[in-house]
């Protein structure tokens, strides 16, 4: 029974459990924090004592190369965020069209059924960068469109590739949402594609939610992959300041800032997971 | 001789909602006790708490004489030595009903795989499920699973047996079925701590009942005193209630 009361004072026996945790907990940090500082100092000892160390630090870490190559690989990394938004918004749009499809019951549905599914497994076959030289130097040379920059098509190849995983995430997702959802719904006098809509596509969203951030930090460095189309994009840039420079320190700048943009989303998965994971524990320790 | 569990003035709240405001009580070898009270009056939440599933904001907990509250104790080690059966059942839907039962004795106990098998073929037939080893549990009653579930909870003969409303989600005639299952595992001498709503089965299994409100105990005592002759203002109004329905 719940009942709001005037705060107790904790026996001593609980005060001094609590003082015992506290100091395991100070612990396990104060060990944890000591074994990364040993772990990294080995590493360092190692990596500064090999005997290659010098000619490797200043080739790929030479702070005034890094700073001539700022500006124009910084450019690069807003095409590269660009096609990321794009690319992001028609696979999320494709994928669940595709999920959708694969999922509709019915023999009239076949043909559609067959096409989705045969464009996954095509798909999801490929490598991306095949798909990208194909979409990109083969659909410009139908010259039946206008002309498009070459993001644009770099664009198209990455939706057309990560649909068909994140479609097969969308589908285990509806999947798994227990088919006593779906009586309950039709049991209302909804009919199929509202129960879908209203009932089932919620459900299967929060389940895959984690896994779709997943393929999202995925899709986010392969935009760098534009670069073989010529894009002048965050590596495309370090490629050309490498060469002009003689150093390969644009790459690693390039890079470091690839890993900054994944972070916040690669934060924001870890920190959504574990909070359906304490959602679903209700409060329980094990 | 010294009690089998005891718990001593256990508090327990989630956030700004107190649960369990005190709970003492001594529970001897042998003895079925029956907790009963209101949904969400704390019956679950103190089986929990005992079988270290929630940290006690206060209080202490023996078993055996070992206080399982020290943090320096292994909370792993101490839920070795209780059995608890949930309402849900949560039988492991992979396995098989006799892997169900061999999980525990040889990933913790560590016994043979052929003396753990051995062992759980016997605890199948003793609840009258012998014939029932290799299917799963998805393929039998709710009655059954529960029936294996207790079978699950005392294959490591645990010193004390905790059931979470064991019979709340089964069907009226397969309540029966698992009540005589308890009814025989007293007569054997297991100790049972049952959080339950069957007052007449409390009635006639349980040697103490007691009548959680508010977050501590309002009255316990004998079995028959308390749900026969309640002295609690709270305990008769809530026992009322169940004889009108």
């Amino acid at each position: 029974m719940s009942s709001r009361q005037e705060p107790r004072r904790a026996s001593s026996i609980e005060l001094e459990r609590r003082a015992f945790r506290k100091k395991q907990n100070s612990k396990s940090v104060a060990i944890s924090f000591i074994s990364t500082l040993a772990f990294a100092f080995v590493l360092w000892f190692f990596v500064v004592n090999t005997p290659g160390w010098e000619l490797v630090q200043r080739s790929f870490f030479n702070l005034e190369v890094l700073r001539g190559a700022w500006p124009r690989v910084i450019e690069g990394l807003w095409l590269n965020v660009r096609v990321l938004f794009f690319a992001a918004l028609g696979v999320l749009i494709l994928a669940l069209v595709l999920a959708t499809i694969r999922t509709l019951r019915g023999p009239v549905f076949f043909p559609l059924r067959a096409l989705a599914a045969g464009y996954t497994d095509l798909f999801r076959g490929l490598p991306l960068i095949i798909v990208l030289y194909i979409v990109g130097f083969g659909i410009p040379g139908l010259g039946a469109l206008p002309r498009m920059p070459l993001e644009f098509w770099g664009t198209v190849a990455l939706i057309l590739t990560y649909s068909a995983y994140v479609s097969e995430v969308f589908r285990a997702g509806i999947e798994s949402v227990h088919p006593s959802q779906r009586l309950a719904a039709r049991s209302l006098g909804l009919g199929y594609s509202k129960t879908l809509r209203l009932v089932v596509l919620p459900q299967a969203i929060r389940k895959v939610t984690p896994a779709l951030m997943n393929d999202f930090i995925a899709m986010q460095k392969d935009v760098g992959l534009i670069s073989v189309l010529g894009a002048v994009d965050a590596v495309r840039a370090a490629q050309i300041e490498t060469a002009q420079a003689f150093n390969f320190t644009p790459y690693v700048l390039a890079g470091l800032l690839f890993v900054l943009l994944a972070l916040p989303m690669i934060r924001l998965t870890d920190w959504y997971s574990s909070r359906l994971r304490v959602r679903e524990q209700a409060g329980s320790v094990v | 001789m010294t009690s089998l569990l005891r718990l001593d003035n256990i508090h327990k709240s989630f956030g700004e909602t107190s649960v369990l405001s005190g709970i003492s009580m001594d529970v001897s070898h042998g003895e079925v006790v029956a907790l009963i009270g209101a949904s969400g009056s704390g019956k679950s939440t103190l089986l929990r708490c005992i079988n270290l599933l929630e940290q006690i904001d206060d209080g202490q907990i023996w078993l055996s004489g070992d206080d399982i509250t020290d943090p320096r104790a292994n909370p792993d080690a101490i839920r070795a030595r209780i059995g608890v059966v949930f309402q849900q059942f949560n039988l492991f839907p992979h396995l098989s009903v006799l892997h169900n039962i061999t999980l525990s004795l040889i990933q913790v106990k560590k016994m043979k795989k052929s003396a753990a098998r051995d062992h759980a073929h016997q605890l199948l037939a003793h609840v009258g499920l012998g014939d029932k080893a290799n299917w799963y549990p998805d393929r039998l009653s709710g009655g059954q699973q529960q029936r294996v579930a207790l079978a699950r909870a005392i294959a490591c003969k645990p010193e004390v047996l905790l059931l979470d409303e064991i019979t709340s989600a089964l069907d009226p005639e397969l309540v029966d079925e698992v009540l005589e299952l308890v009814r025989t595992l007293k007569e054997e001498g297991t100790t049972i701590i049952m959080a339950t709503h069957e007052m007449a089965f409390a009635r006639d299994v349980a040697d103490r009942v007691f009548f959680i409100s508010g977050g501590v105990i309002a009255e316990g005592g004998p079995a028959v005193d308390v749900l026969q002759n309640p002295q609690d203002a709270r305990t008769q109004a809530f026992l009322q209630r169940f004889r009108g329905q």
